[in-house]
């Protein structure tokens, strides 16, 4: 964003040097401001559909049919669904404690929301650059432990207060395993900024992180892993498990508060998408264009430049696909798995996860030690890598061929007619 | 003139922020609120120490205060049964040692708070501090670095050994157990759980 505010210094008010200019601090202001507009907007536009998706594919892993009534295809329930929660009445309990009642859905919102500011959407579609954006992330988001500790405790109701224990036992322990797994990639990019990571990969997939060699390749799944355990996500979903807790830290709360934690929790998902799709997929970079051709298209334009649009766009849609293909995989995980016991929760997490990551660590330190970058077995290892991930993402594919053709025979068999193409027609 | 209007806006609102939190800290009567308290008196350090331009620091102050220190205050606040009844077990001290303690520490804090040259140090830069930060600790300050890490990793050793109980303990605890069968304390209740 910096570096639109410096372009827009430059054509519209004619500014060469923004450094010595008055008034440079009031479009800084104004972007700021329109930075975190457009990130709120986007946590609402992905929030509302992507409550749609993950309710369609519930139904169709459980044979069942999901949201289809309002709009097409149902696509419309999120906002029949937010506007039920703007009308409804804003419950207190008497004996809440007020205040922390009131304060903790604005302290998980905060957290989370703070992820946005160093996520890079694109190739300059970023809030702010921060020079320690990974470390931002992961002491930022410690906020939504406190919030989620704050409204268990100020419900004043044993479910609530045992959810957010749960809860906060479980960020605080898988916070290690995230941040190690993210360390791997701070040695192999060499900096902690979000955007730098990014350029450190390129638009190819053997330029990716998540291939450059094994170590990183299981680096992956274990950042996916972990960061599962930090947004309460299925199989790591103790804090609300509704089998034991009613709903765990929320269950106090009603109408626009009560979906301001289900809020927090979609925006988690995005937020641990991109992570992953930054540090491991190559984020925004755009095959066969290098970022400083972009940088040199801002740089060089005086007035509108079209091919510069054009590339963000571009990159913005690289990215963004990438993440909702996480995104999709993670609403899959959660109708798919079962829930793990807390003892199984925090084994998973000091016995295995914990001793992965630094083995990982290591893993990485050596290989940059021993393979030259850039060498013949350095692409080697890359290439068999990549084979290795293109058979997963087959597997993946083939088991959901599997699966289509099993419904399509118990729809002929049950119907007498074929079911024609999309499986979400299954009526 | 506008920047530094907007920075002592931000620097106000920062120390007001830490004051305030602190001040909870000590003045509420709800253990929990003097958490809570605790949370914005260390976020306000660290937003003081970006506005510093020492974003290394800062960030770390919010991860191990905010994200560690604080979570395991209300941890433990939340662990403990009957925290409303205080009981003062230590009773050997009274408040004429408080006071010299007091008086003591406010006359060290003034000397140094009147002794430093305060004031703007002239326009600074915010310039990265992470790589230089990480250069330093492993070159110049390589073996202090490693002392406070062996002693970190001797904590936690040790501190497993406090909690973890040998096998012939646990043994004979279970043979209690079975004998008596007395039920842990159950966490505390919420705010104003009793009445």
């Amino acid at each position: 964003m910096r570096q639109i505010a410096d372009w827009i210094i430059l054509n519209l008010f004619g500014v060469a040097d923004a450094g010595s200019w008055p008034y440079s601090w009031l479009v800084y202001l104004g972007m700021m401001v329109f930075a975190a507009v457009l990130a709120i907007t986007f946590v609402a536009i992905f929030a509302g559909p992507v409550t749609w998706v993950e309710r369609r594919v519930a139904g169709r892993i459980m044979s069942r049919l999901g949201p289809n009534r309002v709009g097409p295809q149902g696509f419309l329930q999120w906002l029949a669904d937010g506007l039920k929660n703007l009308l409804k009445e804003d419950l207190i309990p008497d004996a809440a404690d007020r205040p922390l009642f009131r304060l903790a859905p604005h302290l998980v919102w905060m957290g989370m929301f703070g992820a946005f500011v160093v996520l890079p959407f694109g190739a300059h579609l970023v809030a702010a650059d921060l020079n320690v954006g990974l470390l931002y992330i992961l002491a930022i988001t410690s906020l939504v432990v406190l919030g989620l500790l704050m409204a268990g405790w100020a419900s004043n109701s044993k479910w609530a207060l045992y959810g957010g224990i749960r809860s906060t036992a479980q960020l605080v322990s898988y916070e290690i395993p995230t941040a190690f797994s993210l360390m791997v990639i701070v040695i192999l990019a060499g900096t902690l900024s979000t955007q730098e990571i990014v350029r450190a990969q390129g638009g190819w997939p053997w330029d990716w992180f998540v291939f450059r060699n094994p170590f990183t390749f299981l680096a992956f799944f274990l950042l996916m892993t972990s960061s599962l355990a930090e947004g309460n996500r299925v199989p790591f979903d103790l804090p609300e498990a509704e089998s034991e807790l009613v709903a765990g830290y929320n269950i106090e709360y009603s109408g626009m508060r009560f979906l301001f934690f289900l809020f927090a929790e979609w925006a988690n998902l995005w937020i641990m998408a991109a992570i992953g799709t930054f540090c491991f997929l190559g984020g925004w970079q755009i095959p066969g264009v290098s970022p400083d051709a972009i940088d040199a298209l801002l740089a060089r334009s005086h007035g509108w430049s079209w091919s510069w649009v054009g590339l963000q766009a571009l990159s913005f849609a690289i990215f963004a696909i990438k993440a909702s293909w996480l995104v999709f995989v993670v609403i899959q995980i959660r109708w798919t798995l079962p829930r793990l016991r807390v003892d199984q929760l925090m084994i998973a997490c000091w016995k295995y996860l914990v001793p992965m990551t630094l083995v990982c660590i290591l893993g990485v330190l050596a290989m940059a030690l021993l393979i030259p970058q850039g060498g013949v077995l350095d692409y080697l290892i890359r290439g068999l890598m990549m084979v290795v991930g293109g058979a997963l993402v087959a597997l993946f594919l083939w088991r959901a061929r599997v699966n289509y053709m099993l419904a399509r025979d118990s729809y002929r068999k049950m119907e007498g007619r074929e079911l024609w193409f999309p499986p979400y027609r299954l009526v | 003139m506008q920047v530094q209007v907007i920075g002592a806006i931000v620097f106000w609102a920062l120390a007001i922020l830490t004051v305030a939190g602190a001040a909870l800290v000590a003045f509420s009567r709800n253990i929990v609120h003097s958490a809570f308290g605790l949370l914005a008196a260390f976020f306000g350090v660290a937003g003081l120490f970006v506005f510093l331009s020492a974003d290394f620091v800062g960030m770390v102050q919010l991860l191990v205060y905010v994200g560690g220190v604080v979570v395991l205050f209300l941890f433990a606040v939340m662990l403990t049964g009957r925290i409303e009844q205080v009981e003062i077990s230590n009773l050997s001290r009274g408040p004429l040692p408080a006071l010299a303690v007091l008086i003591g520490t406010v006359a060290v804090l003034a000397v140094v708070a009147f002794q430093t040259p305060w004031g703007p140090s002239g326009d600074m830069a915010a310039e990265p501090t992470t790589a230089a930060i990480g250069n330093a600790l492993l070159s110049q300050y390589l073996l202090p670095f490693e002392i406070a890490s062996v002693l970190l990793v001797a904590a936690l050793i040790g501190s497993v050994l406090l909690a973890s109980r040998r096998k012939e303990d646990e043994l004979e605890d279970q043979a209690t157990a079975e004998a008596t069968d007395q039920p842990g304390d159950p966490p505390a209740a919420g705010p104003g759980g009793e009445p």
